[in-house]
């Protein structure tokens, strides 16, 4: 093992890394970590609900009072439990699990072929993420190496799924806090990415296009052309939304300053991706740790600087702008080739091949009966998905459905954060944060 | 070791992932093993919070997620031989940002006492994660300011992502309502 021991971080200064931007410095890791991190311990309620309903409301200031699980803002059936002081938040439970229907344990019985059907449905406004780290879990516990088109394919689908799940955050952010001409703007650009999805994996949503050993099908025609329009419409109406949202008095009211969070809080609570980025913390695994072929294209992470709401927002449409850089690399850079592994245990064979080839016919029937085996042997692997870290632990036990299948959703530890973003706000400024965390619900219960 | 061979093992010349794997390091006294380019250390329940607190001060500042894996219905592999495989595991996935790179803790749970420290004081983000485990394997942790379930009902019996937990066990409402 090399090297043995990860180096002396405690008390340095941070990494620094050349770039040609000059050096570049991570953020400082000096600070203080674990529970004497959080500003209020006391943010989270801590209360069942036998003891909520047995509160005397004649003792004491405070009232609780229920949000959700079906209230708009919600984004789904998030319920919170919130105390109040007047209109002062003071504690809060988030209560989650409307949404749990044992996708884990229904992991465990589909094959390696048949899981993203399930994978995909867990966050449903970024599926292509969720089939991508399945199959990359699966794919690192077999060793295989994916060929270079079907490496720039998921990249492409990705970078496009991250667009879509963006302009879905800024029209339901833009609905939460009133501005539904945003809503409509937002819906309207999403079709379209949602559409050329559709055109590429046949599906708008829970697409399964994503393999082990690559994707479902190759490319269809006229993807660049199609790919072009939409990324050449897109500069003009983002900076629409600029003059919409931006420079507008009120929305930067509702948000500046609202929700804030500091880099220690968003580490202790293990939050990740724009809300960890928004407090000034680069970290982004496409950069950081990158995996597909991110190594080769030309993008930067979008950081913020304050840690509130309108800094999650700001970051949000910024990484529309480097995801559409990333497409146009895409469409430059698309290598040609297999879309996946020439390896007929993993990979049906071509519908053609099954008429007069029979070993192709066995190969089909055996790989869509009884699946493909994978090694014994668990792993972890990561992505960076619009949300944050999403991650995949595999246990095989060298059958053709995986033992155990966990999905590190990033929205479950975003959600964390929420008690220390509505600490001390007001109830119309908790619309606000939770809109500006993105949670999807399908994702946080599982 | 269980004597457990499943058939159809791919690559039978391949060595039997069961066996024992000597580890390639130590870090803070606690064996760990490379895999595939991630570091897996092996601490015993007593050392867990200790290590983990160690590593924090390692560079590990954040705790993605704790999870579990119930080996009731097959061997675990990749163990060190000083390990003694339990039928629980609890998985605590860390990440160090400036070393770029991530560590597994897998910690041995038995059947018979199934409760781990709780590594809410070093990263309180393991909150909802350690209720979730408790939730989906009746694993407790030991400290845990709000230990209840998360995603199934309060009052929910068993725990659904056991081995010995079947799929479908649920009664089904209305099932005997009349067609239309």
């Amino acid at each position: 093992m090399s090297p043995p021991l990860p180096p002396p971080a405690a008390g340095s200064k941070g990494s620094m890394a050349s770039t040609s931007e000059g050096s570049q410095e991570m953020a400082s890791i000096g600070g203080t970590y674990g529970v004497e991190a959080l500003r209020e311990a006391g943010a989270v309620l801590r209360m069942s609900e036998t003891e909520a309903a047995t509160a005397d409301p004649s003792t004491g200031d405070t009232t609780i009072i229920n949000m959700g699980p079906q209230h708009p803002s919600t984004h789904g059936v998030l319920r919170l439990m919130l105390e109040l002081e007047g209109e002062t938040i003071l504690r809060t439970k988030p209560v989650i699990g409307y949404l749990h229907t044992g996708m884990e344990k229904t992991g465990e019985t589909l094959t390696y072929l048949q899981g993203q059907t399930n994978t995909t449905r867990m966050d449903y406004a970024a599926p292509i993420f969720n089939e991508t780290v399945f199959c990359a879990a699966a794919e690192d516990l077999m060793g295989i190496e994916l060929p270079p088109r079907a490496i720039w394919i998921r990249m492409l689908l990705c970078e496009l799924n991250r667009i879509t799940s963006h302009f879905l955050f800024l029209a339901t952010n833009g609905l939460d806090l009133g501005s539904t001409s945003m809503m409509i703007y937002g819906w309207r650009e999403r079709e379209e990415g949602i559409r050329l999805l559709e055109l590429i994996t046949g599906l708008r949503m829970n697409h399964n296009f994503i393999r082990v050993g690559g994707s479902a099908a190759d490319l269809p025609d006229g993807w660049r052309e199609r790919l072009e329009t939409y990324l050449d419409s897109l500069p003009e109406r983002l900076a629409e939304y600029e003059v919409l949202m931006d420079k507008q008095p009120i929305w930067r009211g509702r948000l500046q300053g609202v929700g804030v969070l500091t880099t220690d809080e968003a580490l202790a609570l293990g939050a990740s991706g724009p809300v960890l980025r928004s407090t000034g913390y680069a970290w982004d695994l496409r950069r950081d740790q990158p995996y597909l072929a991110y190594d080769d294209v030309d993008f930067d992470v979008i950081v913020g600087s304050y840690g509130d709401a309108f800094d999650r927002y700001a970051i949000r449409l910024n990484e529309i702008r480097e995801s559409m850089k990333i497409l146009r690399q895409c469409i430059d850079k698309m290598p040609p080739g297999d879309y996946r592994i020439q390896d007929k245990k993993v990979t049906p064979p071509p519908r053609q091949r099954i008429d007069e080839s029979m070993e192709a016919l066995i190969h089909h029937f055996k790989l869509f009966t009884e699946g493909f085996k994978v090694p014994a042997g668990e792993g972890y692997v990561a992505v960076e998905s619009p949300r944050g870290e999403l991650g995949c632990y595999l246990v095989s036990d060298a059958t053709s459905k995986p033992y155990r299948l966990h999905i590190r959703g990033p929205s479950f530890a975003n959600l964390q954060v929420l008690p220390h973003l509505l600490h001390g706000g007001t109830m119309a400024d908790a619309v606000a944060s939770i809109s500006s965390v993105d949670p999807i619900m399908g994702e946080v219960d599982r | 070791m269980s004597e457990t061979h499943r058939a159809g093992d791919p690559g039978a010349s391949s060595p039997d992932p069961t066996d024992p794997v000597a580890p390639d390091a130590h870090i803070h006294g606690i064996p760990v093993v490379e895999v595939r380019g991630q570091d897996v250390a092996f601490p015993d329940r007593s050392e867990l919070v200790d290590l983990v607190r160690k590593l924090r001060a390692d560079g590990y500042i954040q705790c993605l997620t704790v999870t579990g894996v119930d080996y009731l219905a097959s061997p675990q592999t990749g163990l060190p031989p000083t390990i003694r495989p339990e039928r629980f595991e609890v998985v605590v996935i860390l990440v160090s940002h400036l070393a770029r790179r991530r560590m597994r803790l897998r910690v041995q749970v038995p059947e018979h006492d199934p409760v781990v420290p709780t590594l809410y004081e070093v990263h309180p983000g393991t909150e909802a994660a350690e209720r979730e485990v408790f939730d989906m394997f009746g694993i407790r942790f030991d400290g845990h300011p709000d230990l209840t379930r998360i995603l199934m009902p309060e009052d929910w019996e068993g725990h659904p992502l056991r081995k010995d937990f079947g799929v479908g066990q649920v009664p089904v409402q209305f099932k005997d309502a009349p067609n239309r």
